[in-house]
């Protein structure tokens, strides 16, 4: 789907911003702030980037993704169901007791998650594992990876840079969706983890830095991190925290939490009012 | 065979024998290849071994991956970091989606030795059988951690094998009809006054209890009991019931290990008096390993002691 254009990507990342959304505020629960910062690097993976099937989610030749922040499930499923790896009104039962689409990614139960993640970090090693599986079984299958800054805080993560260097996994692009905020406030205060260019460098990574939400910007850093040979490469891309959603647009507060039906029905509003701008658009 | 040799060596030399036979076995380490044993794995495969470090939580996730990716890892380092250090990766992202992984934990329990405390693990047993779905296995001696490695890579499913430092006797292989099967314990000695379950180097230990009971008139049976998830349960609930009383055997804190697992057995199938040898809830010493275990209580003599007292106690 490598012909797809920039405004299309914007459509689908937008109507996903809408799956998402809809789908905390239906579970009453979950986290769309991160979820929404990520959608569009997410939907440039799976609608421009990766060699992927819905028809054949286990094909052992595909791209592989890890969603290391793994409490942003809402986007990864959001993404996946409008792919077609499974309907999009199953994006009603997310962390529902009666399917499967469990708060956090469960690769045994849901079609086209690679990697069952949620504990932070710990998906940066899944990742290094699969391009390292590559390497080790010949096979030219690339393995793409979000983190999230505050996640970064999480010592498993740089034991993980610094093995994906040692084996100079050029087949391994992270992204890390550089928010800024997590839980308890804005990163610089609750645990600096900035300088990330300087940081990955030392690491010996190839670093690219990016708009998150500028798909023509996310589409060359994922050429510039194909070209790169002999090391990894990590996209730092600059997002907003619930992007899309005007209320909950860099607000901490939105992190973990789900709208009430009022705020809902405006955010609904303002999605919907950006699906229509984009079909027209897109005519 | 006979001899002596320590479970890692066994470890060690049968994964570098099967090399061959099972192409997507990869080896992973931190920075113990020359402890753990997997340096001969290393030298015959070094394009199927990675080095991660000392790192071992990065070291299990990244084991995770390579079999999602459809390889088969087993990861090494010592019990304590393999089951502690790395419990939650163990848990989350090699159990949990129950990934192909063999995490091994060399140098369980306090014939470690030397090193003291730190290094003594003797709460990976309690901890991953804790997990829902893992499987773990603590073989005996050299000939039945052979047999345990090739049931390992002919298993499909995240598990725990721990072994130990210092080297013990072999035996197994001269057991009559003796076969390693995951899941199913092995009837060492039959007898007929109390029942020694024993796992791991206690298993000889216990053998050597049963002869000291045998001197002074007691029949005790033996069973080795390397698999401690799934325990046995049938063959536990047998014993309960044809020698009415239970004596544990296990390098490892007498809380959540063998012992607690056999007493949960038997609570709902024959309840009968389960009394534990194993460490006493404290932390491990230094010393020299048979020094440590005596200390511990780890011998033969306090086996049979624990036996009379249990015969005591029957009905």
């Amino acid at each position: 789907m490598n012909n797809i254009t920039n405004q299309e990507l914007a459509l689908w990342a937008t109507r996903g911003r809408l799956l998402a959304v809809d789908a905390v505020h239906t579970a009453a629960s979950g986290h769309p702030g991160g979820s929404l910062s990520c959608m569009d690097a997410l939907t440039t993976l799976y609608f421009a980037q990766m060699n992927i099937d819905p028809a054949d989610p286990k094909n052992p030749d595909r791209d592989r993704f890890v969603l290391s922040k793994g409490h942003c499930a809402p986007a990864l499923y959001s993404v996946l169901a409008l792919r077609g790896f499974f309907p999009t009104e199953d994006m009603k039962l997310l962390r529902s007791i009666k399917a499967h689409y469990s708060g956090h990614p469960d690769m045994a139960h849901v079609p086209g998650v690679d990697m069952s993640t949620g504990s932070l970090a710990q998906g940066t090693s899944a990742a290094v594992g699969m391009a390292l599986a590559a390497k080790a079984q010949g096979k030219s299958y690339r393995t793409y990876a979000i983190c999230g800054d505050g996640e970064l805080a999480e010592g498993q993560a740089w034991e993980a840079f610094m093995a994906a260097a040692k084996y100079h996994l050029d087949n391994l692009c992270f992204f890390v969706d550089v928010n800024g905020l997590q839980i308890d406030g804005a990163t610089k205060d609750v645990m600096p983890t900035e300088p990330l260019d300087a940081k990955f460098a030392a690491f010996n990574w190839n670093v690219v830095k990016c708009d998150g939400h500028d798909f023509a910007a996310i589409r060359a850093a994922l050429a510039e991190a194909e070209a790169c040979k002999g090391m990894p490469t990590v996209i730092l891309l600059k997002t907003v925290k619930g992007k899309g959603v005007s209320f909950m647009e860099n607000n901490a507060g939105w992190h973990g939490k789900a709208p009430n039906d009022e705020q809902f029905a405006q955010a609904k509003a303002e999605l919907e009012a950006q699906i229509a701008q984009l079909e027209k658009e897109v005519g | 065979m006979s001899g002596k040799i320590a479970t890692r060596n066994a470890y060690g030399k049968a994964l570098a024998a099967l090399g061959a036979k099972y192409p997507k076995l990869v080896v992973l380490d931190a920075d113990l290849s020359n402890a753990t044993m997997s340096k001969f794995f290393a030298q015959e495969y070094p394009d199927r071994f990675f080095n991660m470090g000392i790192a071992e939580c990065n070291m299990v996730g990244v084991a995770a991956g390579m079999a999602a990716a459809g390889l088969k890892p087993f990861t090494n380092t010592f019990a304590m970091f393999a089951a502690g250090r790395a419990y939650e990766q163990v848990r989350n992202s090699v159990a949990y989606p129950g990934l192909n992984v063999v995490c091994v934990g060399t140098h369980g329990g306090v014939s470690v030795g030397e090193d003291g405390a730190t290094h003594q693990c003797i709460e990976d047993l309690a901890l991953m059988r804790a997990i829902p779905g893992m499987t773990v296995i603590h073989p005996c001696d050299g000939y039945e951690t052979e047999q345990a490695v090739e049931a390992l890579l002919n298993f499909d499913g995240p598990a725990y094998l721990r072994l130990s430092r210092p080297n013990t006797p072999i035996f197994t292989d001269e057991l009559e009809g003796y076969k390693f099967e995951i899941g199913k314990g092995v009837t060492i000695r039959d007898g007929a006054d109390v029942t020694l379950v024993a796992t791991g180097l206690m298993v000889y230990k216990a053998m050597e209890a049963a002869e000291l009971l045998s001197a002074e008139g007691v029949s005790a049976r033996v069973l080795d009991i390397h698999t401690i998830k799934p325990l046995d349960c049938e063959l536990i609930c047998k014993a309960a019931k044809e020698t009415g009383a239970l004596v544990t055997c296990e390098e490892h804190n007498i809380i959540g290990g063998l012992g607690g697992a056999v007493a949960e057995c038997v609570s709902g199938c024959c309840p009968v008096p389960v009394l534990r040898v194993g460490v006493e809830d404290q932390f491990g010493r230094s010393g020299k390993a048979d020094e440590c275990l005596a200390y511990f209580g780890l011998t033969a003599e306090n086996i049979a002691a624990k036996a009379k007292a249990a015969i005591a106690m029957k009905k």
